[in-house]
């Protein structure tokens, strides 16, 4: 239950309409440090609109997301930031430092450099013209970018830029290595085989070295062997490195095996929220994986709230 | 996921057809010569007159129109007849390929080339012939080159639609100009000399800041959007040249101080000392200054080829790429991707001020008949031939495009031919439009399709066929 005892994130009260459609409604659940959290749900469910709302892309209609480096969420100092009209609290105002950040006030680029939060898409979304190795230099921007002060220095070659440069290739290498793709490191990401694309998302979010990692079903579309291979990156990145994993599945047997925690969506709303087990056996959700017999769909829907 | 391309020639495998399809030909050539029909009936077949009376009267011209529709009609069958006989392994179809070696030295002989022109064109020509070939060819041909490569940051490397590119080239033309003819003389005239090296920074500062100031209106929009607020922006820069005439004298336009040699005059009517006289060199006033300007105008290109093959080297330049691949992922890694759209627009604007303060200078006379839409499209077409961010390809372009134009001028022996009245400069724009579709069949990623890497793992990485490459557009 470490998403009680030491949270990363806390989802408040979310709810995401567009026009008349409700896509997430007055969603609550929370993120616990080092686990790997799966939010599953039918097709529809609004499982990447919540993903959207974290990373900044969607402005939630309300509710609160507030996210803490260094230590689990305290909802007094949320609270206080949240009165100040501020967007985020970290140590000396630096870019990368421990900190609690409310995601609903922030734009995009800032959650993901700032409050470390790094996503990959449903539809990957890979520099396809540019390299493999380029795509995960691209990923370390910020660091580089402050080394090269801000391009300035870097023009003109400043030994400090070097070093940054020559950092970002050794942990562009190290993530090479584990995705296997070294040696394809100069070829166009876009042409790379699906489930390498795929593997190389992962590496390139990783790359910005995030405390949490959101995975939009990165098992889709895979042969078993590639799953496999997925299945082997994700306890890498789980075992040998500080970042948490929300991840969206729809491969049960995937969600059961690798998963801490596990949040259920369907029509916007959470319907269950617990360990793998828990979930497994609770009616609600089976009643929305599996179906129902026509007569228990009243009962059922009532049981959901419906 | 498409990863064939383009490039893969289909006739390998399949069979060619043993005969001739005589009447599919005649067909196609027949259809042809019927659009040529419709297309000559309003613009071909009748001409406007003006009789004694100064009324205007209609004449058809029914002969011209049957030379036409026959001309297209002989053409498309022949064409089709020669087609089936093999003619594209006789053309240099899309295998133009270098090897890797030749490719590398490219750029180094292409620079030795440009470094020897000027004393070639002196050897070949003379000093009478040589002014026009260094300053009507090379000075021109530089200037679009620095200009294109300056659209290639926005528009190659950033991916962003910039139709508006001469407005900035109008900034610095024009800070030269009042900045050269009237703010030095009033206030320090004692820098008189030093006015275009004292401009020059400044241009290219006016330029990177209206280059800014542009930026910020179009930064939500993309493609059509995008190249249309640019297009209004060009066009409002040059109406305002138009018709502030406080300041910019209006259509009149200004005349600017000649360039000197750091303060040496190239020719004098007053018998000051001039530059030929100092370095006691032979040869006439007017070869030292095109050299002059030639060699000039050459190293401020070079600065914008140096700078540009820096920066996509750099984080910022990767960020212009990686945002024309795709601006989502980039916001998902942490680019602020309006720094880098601003960046993007602002130095190459910066570029455009640059060239724009030597056109100042070169041309002594600044007026906005120069700053015309036309020029943003020549450019965008330069980039665009050459292959969006290659700098070869779009040096090549430039020569090609610009050469070309200057060429049409030359060809005063086609006077012989279609008469004294002919002025073969006027079909510039059906030949270049011409060439353009050509161009695009032929090769519709422009001259240098495929992407150099800016980082290869070890070694040397190769480049990117051009079919995994973005086009970006906002
Ligand atoms: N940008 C959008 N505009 C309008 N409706 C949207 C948008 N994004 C998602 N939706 C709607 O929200 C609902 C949830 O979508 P989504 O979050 O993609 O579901 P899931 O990822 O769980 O399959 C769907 O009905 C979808 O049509
Ligand atoms: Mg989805």
């Amino acid at each position: 239950m470490r998403w009680v005892r030491d949270p990363l994130l806390v989802v408040e009260g979310l709810t995401m309409r567009f026009g008349g459609l409700t896509a997430v409604r007055d969603l609550s659940f929370s993120v616990g440090r080092g686990d790997i959290t799966a939010l599953i749900g039918p097709n529809g469910a609004g499982k990447t609109t919540v993903f959207n709302c974290i990373t900044g892309f969607y402005k939630p209609t309300s509710g609160l997301m507030a996210l803490s480096t260094g230590g689990p969420v305290r909802l007094d100092e949320v609270a206080a930031l949240a009165s100040t009209g501020h967007r985020y609290k970290c140590v000396d105002d630096q870019i990368g430092a421990d900190g609690v950040f409310l995601l609903e006030r922030m734009p995009d680029f800032e959650i993901a450099r700032r409050a470390r939060v790094a996503r990959t898409f449903q539809n990957i979304r890979l520099f396809s013209g540019m390299t493999v190795l380029e795509n995960l230099i691209v990923a370390q921007h910020t660091p580089l970018m402050r080394a090269s002060g801000w391009t300035i220095k870097g023009l003109f070659g400043a030994p400090q830029y070097r070093e940054a440069e020559a950092a970002a290739m050794k942990r562009a290498r190290y993530w090479l290595e584990h995705i296997e793709l070294t040696h394809r490191a100069d070829d166009a990401a876009g042409s790379l085989p699906y489930g390498d694309q795929r593997r190389l998302e992962i590496a390139r979010a990783m790359c910005t070295d995030p405390v949490l990692l959101c995975l939009d079903e990165p098992a889709a579309g895979l042969n078993p062997r590639e799953s496999l291979e997925l299945n082997t990156l994700l306890r890498t990145i789980r075992d040998h490195h500080a970042t948490s994993i929300l991840l969206i599945e729809h491969d049960m047997s995937v969600v059961m095996e690798i998963s801490d925690h596990v949040v259920v969506l369907e029509y916007g709303l959470r319907i269950s929220d617990g360990t793998p087990e828990s979930v497994r056996n609770d009616p609600k959700v089976i009643a929305a994986y599996l179906g129902v017999d026509d007569d228990e769909v009243a009962q059922v829907e009532a049981e959901v709230g419906l | 996921m498409d990863t064939t391309g383009g490039g893969t020639p289909v006739s390998e495998g399949a069979l060619p057809s043993p005969r001739f399809p005589i009447e599919d030909a005649l067909r196609s050539a027949g259809l042809w010569a019927l659009v040529t029909l419709g297309l000559c009936f309003p613009i071909v077949a009748f001409e406007t007159l003006q009789d004694f009376s100064n009324r205007l009267t209609i004449q058809a011209r029914p002969l011209l129109v049957l030379f036409a529709v026959a001309a297209v009609f002989a053409g498309r069958f022949g064409w089709l007849a020669l087609r089936h006989h093999g003619l594209p392994q006789l053309l240099p179809s899309t295998r133009f390929e270098l090897t890797p070696e030749r490719k590398k030295q490219l750029p180094r002989i292409g620079l030795a080339a440009l470094l020897i022109f000027p004393f070639f064109a002196l050897l070949l020509t003379g000093q009478g012939g040589a002014v026009k070939w260094i300053d009507n060819f090379g000075v021109q041909i530089l200037i679009y080159v620095m200009l294109a490569w300056g659209l290639n940051i926005v528009v190659g490397l950033a991916g962003l639609l910039d139709l508006g590119y001469v407005a900035f080239y109008a900034v610095g033309a024009y800070a030269y100009a009042l900045i050269a003819t009237y703010v030095i003389p009033a206030t320090v005239p004692g820098l008189g000399p030093w006015a275009f090296w004292i401009c020059l920074p400044i241009a290219g500062i006016l330029a990177a800041f209206w280059g800014i100031l542009l930026g910020f209106p179009v930064l939500r929009l993309r493609g059509d959007y995008l190249a249309i607020v640019t297009l209004a922006f060009g066009e409002i820069i040059r109406l305002v040249l138009i018709n502030w005439v406080e300041v910019t004298n209006g259509n009149a336009g200004i005349r600017t101080p000649y360039i000197t040699f750091f303060g040496l005059p190239f020719s004098s009517r007053t018998g000051e000392t001039t530059f030929g006289d100092v370095f006691s060199l032979p040869g006439s006033p007017a070869v030292h200054r095109s050299m002059f300007l030639y060699y000039t105008i050459l190293a401020l290109a070079l600065l914008v080829a140096v700078a540009t093959q820096r920066l996509r080297r750099l984080p910022i330049g990767r960020a212009w790429e990686a945002m024309r691949e795709d601006e989502i992922a980039c916001r998902s890694l942490g680019i602020n991707t309006v720094n880098t759209k601003l960046t993007a627009f602002a130095i190459g604007a910066m570029f455009g001020g640059l060239a724009g303060a030597f056109f100042g200078a070169r041309q002594g006379f600044v007026n906005p008949r120069s700053f015309e839409f036309m020029e943003s499209a020549t450019i965008l077409a330069i980039v665009v031939l050459g292959g969006m961010g290659s700098l070869v390809g779009v040096a090549i372009a430039a020569i090609a495009v610009i050469g070309g134009i200057e060429l049409l001028r030359e060809l005063s022996f086609l006077k012989q031919i279609f008469g004294p009245e002919f002025d073969p400069g006027q079909y510039r724009m059906l030949i270049f439009g011409l060439a353009m579709v050509l161009m695009m069949i032929w090769r519709p990623r422009g001259l240098v399709g495929a992407r150099q890497p800016t980082m290869p793992l070890d070694g040397n990485a190769k480049a990117i066929s051009s079919s995994h490459v973005k086009e970006g557009h906002g």
